[in-house]
C-alpha cells in the first residue's frame, strides 16, 4: 500500500508504518493522544476492531513484539492470524517472500512483518494492498518500538523535549536504538549522548538525521562519563545475530553494564529504558531502583499499539 | 577550441562534451564501443575547459544514444553535454541530468538488502539525494551509493 494522507485529520489512516521518519512530530503527538485515551478507558475500545484481522509474519525469532501486536488486536476485539514457525510454513517449501505477503494480503486487513533483510517491509508494502507495519527489518528500522519508546518518555517524564538522553549499546547494528535516535530527531532534546564501544558507533545516516534537524549530540564510550547529566538512559542489547563477523561480536560482548553502582551518580529522576529482552547489560540489582522503567515501558506497548492499529485501520 | 585542432568535425553523430577528465573511456564502455564496430570514434582527454578546468570529449560518427544510455552517462558524467550533429551542424544540444529515480540500472551494495535476495521479484531502485557530489540512496534499505561506487558499478566487467 502506498502511504498517503489520512481521513478526518487522522494522519495514520490506511498508511504503511515503515520508518519512524515517515511521520512528523505532530503525527506522533496525535498517536500519543490516542494512546492516552486507550489507557484512560481501555474498555471503551474493546469492540473497536471487531471483524478486522491482523496477520503477523515474523521471518526472524520474536516473542514480545509479535505478542504485543496480537494482544493489542485482541483487546480491540479483532482477530489474529500468524504465519507460524518458518520451518512448518510454506516458506519451508520454497515460497518466496513476495508470494507469502500476497497470500496474507488476501487473508488479513493489516500485515505486521519482521524480516532479517533490510528493506523487506518496504518491499512488502509495495506488494500488498493492505497496510504493512514494519516490526523490524535487519539493522535499519523498528518504528513501532520507537513510537512506544518516545511515548514512554512522554508518559514518564511529561515531555520528550528539553531532556538529556543517553543511548547506550549497539548503535551500529541495533535497529531499536537507531529508530529511537531517529525518533528523537523529530523532537527537541536538550542533548543526546551516543554511548557505545568504538566498534559499535552510530551509523553516519543516523547522525546525519540529528545534524539535519539541529539536535546536539556527542559520542562517548562509557556511560560513567555522562551518567550524572542524563534524564533518560536508553539501554540496548548487543545483538549477536546482527554481526556479520562473529569475532567482532566477541570483541565487544559484555563491554558495558548498567548496575546500581553506576546509578549512584545518576540524577534522582533518571529513567532507565530498554526495548527488552535484556541479557546482561542491565544488572538485576537495578530492577528494584526507582530508575528502572523498562517493564513499565513494555506495558505501554499495548495501549500504543492499540492506538496505532485503530488509527491505521479505522481512523 | 584546442580540441578543434586535434579532431576534425563529424558529419553525423553524437558529441559528448564536458565529461569529467579521465572518464571518456568509461563513457565508451557504457556505450559498448570497442572500436571494432567500424564507426569513426574520437576520444580527446584532458582538454582545457573554462567550466571544468580539464575535460574529456567523445565523438562518435553515425551513432545516436538511447535514453537508457543517456541516463547511464548522466550517472558517471553528471556535467556532460550531448550534442547531436547533422550535416556538420549542431542540431541539438542538451545537458544530461542524473535521474531523480534510478531503476534497474544499479544494484545495491548492501548484501543484506531485500533487492539482493534471489527469487524475489524486486527491481533495485535508487533515489537521488545529492547532485554534486552525486549520491543515490537505495529506496529499500537506504544504503547510500557514492559517485565513485556508481562509476565502479557501471564500468565494472561484472556491472
Amino acid at each position: 500500500m502506498v502511504s498517503g494522507l489520512g481521513s478526518r485529520g487522522n494522519p495514520f489512516y490506511g498508511r504503511d508504518v515503515l520508518s519512524i521518519l515517515d511521520f512528523s512530530r505532530s503525527d506522533l503527538e496525535y498517536l500519543f493522544a490516542e494512546a492516552d485515551r486507550v489507557r484512560r478507558d481501555p474498555s471503551a475500545f474493546s469492540g473497536e476492531l471487531r471483524g478486522y484481522v491482523l496477520a503477523t509474519a515474523f521471518f526472524e525469532p520474536s516473542t514480545r513484539t509479535r505478542l504485543s501486536f496480537q494482544a493489542a488486536m485482541l483487546r480491540l476485539g479483532g482477530s489474529c492470524i500468524d504465519l507460524g514457525e518458518l520451518e512448518k510454513s510454506s516458506i519451508a517449501k520454497g515460497e518466496n517472500f513476495a508470494d507469502t505477503v500476497r497470500m496474507l494480503d488476501a487473508y488479513a486487513d493489516v500485515i505486521v512483518v519482521r524480516h532479517r533483510l533490510e528493506g523487506a517491509a518496504r518491499f512488502a508494502a509495495e506488494v500488498a494492498e493492505k497496510p504493512v507495519i514494519n516490526a523490524g527489518d535487519g539493522k535499519r528500522h523498528h518504528p513501532t518500538q520507537a513510537m512506544l519508546d518516545l511515548y514512554s518518555v512522554k508518559t514518564l517524564k511529561g515531555s520528550v523535549d528539553g531532556l538529556v538522553y543517553g543511548v547506550l549499546g549497539d548503535l551500529k547494528y541495533g535497529r531499536a536504538a537507531a529508530s529511537f535516535i531517529l525518533g528523537l530527531s523529530l523532537f527537541k532534546p536538550r542533548k543526546v549522548y551516543l554511548i557505545s564501544p568504538g566498534l559499535l558507533k552510530a551509523r553516519e545516516d543516523v547522525k546525519e538525521a540529528l545534524r539535519e534537524r539541529g539536535v546536539g549530540f556527542e559520542e562517548v564510550e562509557s556511560p560513567s562519563e555522562v551518567i550524572g547529566e542524563l534524564d533518560v538512559l536508553y539501554v540496548t542489547r548487543i545483538q549477536r545475530e546482527r554481526f556479520p563477523d562473529p569475532s567482532e561480536y566477541e570483541k565487544v560482548r559484555g563491554s558495558y553494564v548498567v548496575d546500581s553502582k553506576l546509578l549512584r551518580n545518576a540524577k534522582e529522576g533518571l529513567i532507565v529504558l530498554h526495548p527488552l529482552p535484556r541479557v546482561d547489560e542491565i544488572s538485576f540489582d537495578v530492577d528494584g531502583t526507582p530508575h528502572a522503567k523498562y517493564f513499565e515501558q513494555a506495558r505501554l506497548g499495548i495501549p500504543l499499539r492499540m492506538a496505532l492499529l485503530k488509527l491505521v485501520l479505522k481512523g | 577550441m584546442e580540441e578543434g585542432l586535434l579532431v576534425r568535425k563529424i558529419r553525423e553523430g553524437t558529441v559528448i562534451d564536458h565529461i569529467p577528465a579521465g572518464r571518456a573511456l568509461n563513457v565508451l564502455k557504457i556505450l559498448g564501443l570497442t572500436g571494432r564496430e567500424g564507426l569513426t570514434i574520437a576520444v580527446v582527454m584532458n582538454v582545457p575547459s573554462r567550466k571544468l578546468g580539464v575535460k574529456d570529449i567523445v565523438k562518435v560518427e553515425k551513432r545516436f544514444l538511447e535514453p537508457s544510455e543517456v541516463d547511464k552517462i548522466a550517472l558517471i558524467a553528471p556535467s556532460a553535454t550531448i550534442n547531436i550533429i547533422r550535416d556538420f551542424q549542431v542540431a541539438s544540444k542538451r545537458r544530461v541530468e542524473p535521474p531523480a529515480v534510478v531503476t534497474g540500472i544499479l544494484r545495491c551494495p548492501n548484501p543484506n538488502c531485500v533487492t539482493n535476495s534471489e527469487r524475489e521479484p524486486v527491481t533495485p531502485r535508487f533515489v537521488r539525494v545529492s547532485l554534486s557530489p552525486l549520491k543515490l540512496k537505495c529506496a529499500y534499505c537506504e544504503e547510500t551509493l557514492s559517485e565513485a561506487e556508481i562509476v565502479d558499478q557501471l564500468v565494472s566487467p561484472y556491472g
